[in-house]
Parts: C-alpha cells; sequence; structure tokens
C-alpha cells in the first residue's frame, strides 16, 4: 500500500492541462499535407503516390479538375515526396474535425497544356465553410458540454470493422495525460446509456446490422461522430464486396474527424464539435435512456 | 546471404516418401515442394508432426487461368531450419477437393475452413466442416476466386441464421456476448454454455470485421501495398508493414541496406513495447487494480510519443518501403530517444514490481485461464501465449530476419500457461526488447536506407516470417506482373490462437473472462482481415 502511494507521489501530476490548446507534436511529427494550388503544376503525381486515392484528377479537353479529399488522406505525406515544386508541403497542423463530409474536400479547376501540365489556376481551391480555429471552437464547445448536458457526455464506442488503430488512439484519452473523464467525457458499456456514438472503420457487411440495431438503442437526441479514414470514406480498404460503406452510408454521422489514426487531439476536438450540435434539453433526456425509437 | 541453423528440412525431404519424389526447389527463406495432386497430404502430415513440425499456415490460391489448377499450400515450421517448408498440393478444378488433416493437425483446423469459404474447394474428412470466415447468411460466394470482382455488391443480410452447438445438460444456460462489446475492444460474438458460474463450452463467431483485405490487395499498385499492409492490424502496423515489404524483398532476391535492416529491429522492439506495457495494465485491470494500469497507460503513452519522435508516427506507421526505410533514423534524435529510454525502463520496472508484489493481484491471475502445453502444441499456439505455455518458438531467434541475424534474442518460457505467466512472458519481453534496440542502436550504421526495389518475375512467390509483439506473422505473396500481387496471404498470429481461448476458459468463471481474454489479447481485425 505504501509503496503504491509512494510511486503515485513520485510520478506527480502528468495531465495535460488543455491538450487541444497546448497541442505541440515533435519536430518529426508528419504534419497534414498542404497545397499551394496556384503553384501547383502537375497533380497527376501526386494522385500516383496517393494510396488511398484522396488527391484526384479529371481531365476534360484543355481543361482539369483537381481534388483533395481529407476524408479519404491517410496523412502519410506520399504527394509531398512526389512534388518536386513544393506545392504540396507537410505543415505542422491538424486537419479539424467538419461537420459536413464536403467541408473536407477542396476542388481547383486548371486549364493544361499538350503535356498534361497545369498552366493556369481557372477556380478555386473551393471548399465548404472552413470550421473556425480549433482554440475557439474548443472554448466554445466546452460551454455547450457544460449547458446541454450538465457536464457530462456518455459515449458508446462502436468498431464498425477498424483495424484497431483508431482504438488505439482512443484508449489514449483515458490515460491519465489526456484523462476525458475530467471533461465530464466518459466511454459506456451500453449504448442506452450513451449521449454519443463514436464509429470507427470502414462499415462491414457484417457489422452493418450490429451498428444499425447499436444506433437505434441509443436514446435521442444523440450524436454520432465518425472518426478516421475508414469511417469517413472507406479508408486504404476501398469500398469491396466485404464493406458495406463509410458510417453515413448507414447512419448520420455529426462530426467527421480526419486521420489514420486521428491523434487524440483530434478526437477530442471532435466530441467536442459534436456536442454542439445536440438538440437543446427537453423533457426527459435523462429519463428517455432506453426506450427504442 | 548465409543464415545459421541447421537444416533439417533436406533430411526430412529425402526420409518422408511422397516428398522424396516430388519435384523440389530450395531458397534462402523456403524449401518448395511441388507434389501433383493432394492425395498424400494426411501421409505427409503425419510423417512431419512426428519428427516436430508444427502447421504454421494453410491456403489456397486460384491459378485456373495460368495453370488449370488450384494450388493448396501447408506452410510447415521447424525448430531446427531456419527456413520454412512450403508444401504446394495441385488440386484440379474438376475436383475441386483435398483431404483434410485437422484431426491429426488442429491447428489446420480453421484455415482449412476459410479454404472451403474463400474459394470453395472442399476440406474432405473435416470434422467441423461449416463456415468460419463468411458468416452463414452470406450467399454462396467465394471472394477469393478470380472470376469474382471485388466490387461485388451482394444482397443485403437478413437475420442471423448461425446455428451454435448445443450444450445438453441439467441447469445448462447460454449466455451471448457481443459483436459490440462493453469497453473500446473490437467485435466478435462468444457464446458461453455454463452450469452455475464455471464455462463448460465456449464457441466463438468472428469475421465481423472482414474487409476483403486479402483481395484487396490484388487490385493495389505494388508500391501502395505496405500501407494496406500496416493496417491490417492498426497495433502491429510494423510487423505487418515489415512482413509485407520482405516478402516483396525476397520475391525481388535483395536484401534493404544495413541501415534500414538495423533500423527495422529498433521499430519492431518498440512496436512490441507499447503493446506489451498496454496489456500488462490492462490485465491489472480486470482484476480491478486500476491504479496499475494509470500507470500502464502513462507509459505506454510515453512510448507512442517516443515513437513519433522518432518516426514522425505514433503508430510506426508510413516509414516501412519496400527496400528499406523511406527515410533513415535521424542519429540526432538517437541519443536523446535512448536517454528517454532509460527513464521508461526504470518506471517499467518499478510498475512490474508493483503488480508482482500485490498478492491479491497474483492470487487472481495464478492457474486461472491455463493452456497445458500439450494442447498448446496440438493446437499450433505461437508467440506470448505459447511461451507461456511451454512453446519455444520464436521467429526472431529461429528464422532470423533483417537486423536479428547475429542478434540472438533471449526468448521467455514458461509451462505454467496461466495468465500470470502470459503476463510474466510480457514483462520479460519488454525489458529484452530495451536491450535489443541498444544493441541495435550501437551498431546503426550509417548509409543509405532505401534500396530500389528491381522488377519482380511475373509469378514469382514468396514467404516471409516476422515476430510480431503477438507472435509468427506470415505473409504470402506471388507477383502478378502487371504491377499488382496475384495473391497475397496474411496470417496474423491471431489466427493460430483463438483456439486456445477456448480451451483456457472451460471449468474458469465467466468474471475471469475478460482477463484470460487480455491475457491473449488477440487480434480481430488480423484474423478477420
Amino acid at each position: 500500500m505504501l509503496n503504491i502511494l509512494r510511486q503515485s507521489l513520485r510520478t506527480g501530476l502528468v495531465t495535460i492541462g488543455d491538450p487541444i490548446g497546448s497541442f505541440n507534436p515533435p519536430p518529426a511529427w508528419r504534419g497534414t499535407p498542404r497545397f499551394d494550388f496556384a503553384a501547383w503544376r502537375d497533380a497527376r503525381l501526386a494522385a500516383a503516390a496517393c494510396p488511398t486515392g484522396a488527391i484526384t484528377v479529371l481531365d476534360s479537353g484543355a481543361s482539369r479538375t483537381v481534388k483533395v479529399d481529407y476524408g479519404l488522406c491517410i496523412f502519410c505525406g506520399g504527394c509531398a515526396d512526389a512534388c518536386p515544386e513544393g506545392a504540396v508541403r507537410m505543415a505542422r497542423e491538424l486537419e479539424p474535425p467538419a461537420l459536413r463530409r464536403g467541408d473536407l474536400v477542396l476542388s481547383a479547376e486548371y486549364e493544361i497544356n499538350s503535356n498534361g501540365v497545369q498552366t493556369r489556376l481557372l477556380s478555386g481551391p473551393a471548399r465548404g465553410s472552413a470550421s473556425g480555429s480549433i482554440e475557439e471552437t474548443g472554448a466554445a464547445v466546452r460551454q455547450a458540454v457544460h449547458r446541454i448536458l450538465g457536464r457530462s457526455l456518455a459515449i458508446r464506442e462502436v468498431d464498425a470493422g477498424s483495424c484497431n488503430g483508431c482504438e488505439v488512439e482512443l484508449h489514449a484519452l483515458n490515460n491519465p495525460l489526456y484523462d476525458l473523464e475530467r471533461f465530464g467525457i466518459h466511454f459506456v458499456a451500453s449504448p442506452r446509456h450513451a449521449d454519443m456514438l463514436l464509429v470507427t472503420g470502414p462499415v462491414t457487411r457484417n457489422l452493418e446490422l450490429a451498428l444499425l440495431k447499436t444506433w437505434r438503442a441509443t436514446p435521442d437526441p444523440k450524436a454520432v461522430v465518425a472518426a478516421g479514414a475508414c469511417g469517413i470514406s472507406g479508408g486504404i480498404f476501398g469500398l469491396n464486396y466485404a464493406v458495406r460503406g463509410a458510417v453515413d452510408d448507414v447512419i448520420p454521422v455529426d462530426v467527421y474527424v480526419p486521420g489514420c489514426p486521428p491523434r487524440p487531439e483530434s478526437l477530442l476536438y471532435g466530441i467536442l464539435l459534436a456536442v454542439g450540435r445536440l438538440a437543446p434539453p427537453r423533457e426527459g433526456l435523462r429519463t428517455a435512456a432506453g426506450q427504442e425509437e | 546471404m548465409s543464415r545459421p541453423g541447421s537444416a533439417a528440412f533436406d533430411s526430412l525431404m529425402a526420409e518422408v516418401r511422397p516428398l522424396a519424389a516430388s519435384a523440389c526447389e530450395k531458397t534462402p527463406w523456403e524449401v518448395r515442394a511441388f507434389l501433383p495432386g493432394a492425395d498424400d497430404r494426411q501421409e505427409i502430415a503425419a510423417a512431419l508432426l512426428d519428427r516436430g513440425c508444427r502447421f504454421a499456415s494453410v491456403f489456397a490460391e486460384d491459378r485456373r487461368a495460368q495453370e488449370r489448377a488450384y494450388y493448396l499450400y501447408d506452410v510447415v515450421e521447424h525448430r531446427d531450419d531456419h527456413r520454412y517448408l512450403v508444401i504446394r498440393y495441385r488440386v484440379a478444378p474438376e475436383q475441386p477437393r483435398f483431404p483434410s488433416i485437422s484431426l491429426q493437425a488442429p491447428a489446420a483446423n480453421w484455415m482449412e475452413r476459410e479454404t472451403q469459404d474463400w474459394f470453395g474447394i472442399e476440406a474432405e474428412g473435416h470434422p467441423n466442416p461449416r463456415r468460419v470466415a463468411l458468416h452463414d447468411h452470406w450467399p454462396g460466394v467465394h471472394p477469393l476466386l478470380k472470376d469474382f470482382p471485388i466490387d461485388a455488391v451482394l444482397p443485403p443480410l437478413e437475420g442471423d441464421p448461425h446455428i451454435f452447438r448445443q450444450t445438453i445438460g441439467e441447469g445448462v444456460f447460454y449466455v451471448p456476448v457481443g459483436p459490440v462489446h462493453a469497453g473500446i475492444i473490437e467485435p466478435g460474438h462468444f457464446h458461453f454454455a455454463v452450469a452455475g458460474e464455471p464455462v463448460i463450452y465456449l464457441q466463438l463467431r468472428l469475421f465481423y470485421t472482414h474487409k476483403g483485405v486479402e483481395k484487396r490487395f490484388e487490385n493495389l499498385p505494388l508500391t501502395h501495398g505496405v500501407f494496406l499492409a500496416e493496417s491490417v492490424s492498426g497495433d502491429t502496423s510494423f510487423g505487418h508493414g515489415l512482413a509485407h515489404c520482405l516478402a516483396l524483398e525476397h520475391a525481388a532476391g535483395i536484401e534493404a541496406p544495413p541501415h534500414a535492416r538495423i533500423g527495422r529491429v529498433i521499430l519492431l522492439e518498440l512496436e512490441r513495447i507499447y503493446n506489451h506495457a498496454a496489456d500488462i495494465g490492462a490485465i491489472a485491470t480486470d482484476v480491478g487494480f486500476v491504479i496499475a494500469n494509470s500507470h500502464a497507460t502513462r507509459l505506454r503513452e510515453q512510448m507512442l510519443r517516443l515513437n513519433e519522435e522518432l518516426t514522425g508516427s505514433r503508430l510506426l506507421r508510413g516509414l516501412l518501403r519496400p527496400g528499406g526505410l523511406r527515410r533513415p533514423l535521424d542519429a540526432a534524435r538517437l541519443a536523446p530517444f535512448l536517454e528517454k529510454l532509460e527513464s521508461f525502463e526504470r518506471e517499467y520496472r518499478s510498475l512490474v514490481r508493483l503488480i508482482e508484489d500485490s498478492d491479491s493481484t497474483r492470487d487472481r491471475l495464478e492457474t486461472t485461464g491455463t493452456l497445458p502445453p500439450a494442447k498448446a502444441k496440438d493446437l499450433g499456439i505461437v508467440g506470448v501465449a505459447g511461451r507461456a505455455s511451454g512453446q519455444d518458438l520464436d521467429v526472431r531467434r529461429d528464422h532470423p530476419f533483417d537486423g536479428y541475424q547475429g542478434l540472438q534474442p533471449r526468448v521467455p518460457v514458461f509451462s505454467q500457461g496461466d495468465v500470470l505467466h502470459r503476463m510474466r512472458v510480457r514483462s520479460e519481453e519488454v525489458l529484452e526488447s530495451l536491450s535489443l534496440i541498444r544493441a541495435a542502436a550501437a551498431e546503426l550504421p550509417e548509409g543509405p536506407s532505401l534500396s530500389p526495389l528491381p522488377e519482380i518475375a511475373p509469378g514469382a512467390t514468396a514467404l516471409s516470417a516476422v515476430e510480431g509483439w503477438r507472435g509468427e506473422i506470415l505473409h504470402w505473396i506471388r507477383n502478378g506482373g502487371n504491377g499488382r500481387l496475384d495473391r497475397c496471404r496474411i496470417k496474423d498470429p491471431s489466427l493460430n490462437n483463438w483456439p486456445a481461448i477456448v480451451e483456457a476458459i472451460q471449468g474458469n468463471i465467466i468474471p475471469d473472462f475478460p482477463v484470460i481474454n487480455k491475457s491473449f489479447n488477440l487480434s480481430y481485425s488480423g484474423t478477420d482481415r
């Protein structure tokens, strides 16, 4: 007993005050691909290097549409390596979670010459409304959590076909450094106790029904967070005979958290963002728990 | 590419009649035997089992278009040969069946059933020929056949007609659990038959997370395969990624440059450490010693951060390339990294002491979930679980790859086979991993980290073996010649080890199931693919 106490005292306080605000990954961190669309000459190189098809090029005559989908991106950095002119670089910032699937997609139109080189940026890059900065949203949303849920949020995690990578990072949220519970957020064992479903993985054929049943068993109002490239889009697995689709092909999704897997900071941010979308409390928010739709 | 170890398979090939008569091919990594039919498979299996061989993997491929045949493969391991024996049986498309060896070698049980599901070729005489990989309510399709398109849209599934075997007796009742579990865990279904508290019989139903990985490999450009391999089992990104790269390197007949070969040792051991540390804490949690878990998850976070400081990725992803490492390990980062490992080791040792000194914790772990060595041998149990039950196997030592040639890792082995000793295997392996990392870092040469991968001959095959943190990972590939693989067989150690849980739980009480399950900590995604 004394040893246990001594060890805890020796360890001291390890919890990070504000994981999102103080986000500071090591210099080796690979980062997020950012694109200088005006300077980009040949998006085909990056598209060929991308293992998940997050960068696509569609030529039609002398024009080209380039799309970048952060919902498919596994942040490997292959596009930056493949882009000699430096129009793609890995930036030290997180791609923030999005409220709409389309917000993760950038697209631009180019004029191209006969060699397929982009000679002029015609329009773009266009993207749905950008989410606010990570700190602002964090602060605003924390207030919403307190207001709506009386300082508590119960999450049921559903692995709908994940490789278990996202789960590694979800576990990290519970470690003493991130210590999710101090925000009033905890993972619960039953969907009937949950305000939120956090879903990972491409939804496999074999788990579609389980996911639907879990969703139906979660009382309203409820929020759904799709975490990781696979949950958003199928990711590296693609859509094949064994995969039913992305999470929003099966149940409605409120927040998309990009990453492969998303870092704990991203997951926390996504959870907080989703809470802001919960409807205001109505009578019986608590007592409605357990009722099937 | 000379490697240590005697050559048991050379004499064995001469002794076993049907093998002696077969065509044979030898590479630095494999002894290959080609048989014109599968009729002698049971005789060969009996002879190999008599001589101390283990059936590590069974799988098939569809070569009807090229060679008018299916091929069935048995991958056989023997401690006294650094190579693996890969026996190929021809199965005629007109008679799509082969004799089952599951009664002789229970290790082949699931893998033969898998072969039936994927290819529609029958394992004749299988004791339990029901579906395992495709659930019962799938239509009669065989997805790994070449004429089955990867993007086939199958009709929606309805209901769930799986019928579990009955357990009959007074007071026997069933407890169904899953596929969605209570914690942050992967999905699977456990069907317990209990009488009072003790479990009489456990049936598993897995493959919920089956996502077409082996088929997907056949549709990905060779350069992209490593990313898919890193997602076979997310906590084993490096292990599976490395197995994939080694298979391509073996097929191309090259080795990664020295810097990468040694660097890979450091990275593979880092993966072992962060997973083992977390598992030790999780085992403590499941018997109520939560404070130990707090320390363990903190130590795991330390390791994830160290991973990122060294490689840019918390899960060690995106650094591997066929032919080496994408970029060299930064010598300037290595010194502070090694210092942090020192302090990790101090804290890790006191965590282990904390658990081992707790009498009540040890009491719960000792004799719980016992897997006797004889059963572990029959079932072909590998890795941590095997070593806790007397199976003295470790690919790093017995079939060394990359920088492990010459490192001679020390392998902890126990015979008790209970939860406590599965934990002890882990706690000792972490210390060994730390010293392997130090040894590797001390001899890490400068120089390039990546050799260009030469063109691989169309139709070339290769097997690779890696000791991941759970155990033996095997990847077998055939190059397609169109910039794609024609076949990629992935064997996660979990595929070997799930049946061990069925044995270990018997007679234990359901409340002990979580800690027993956790002491194996098998991968669902790696099994289901």
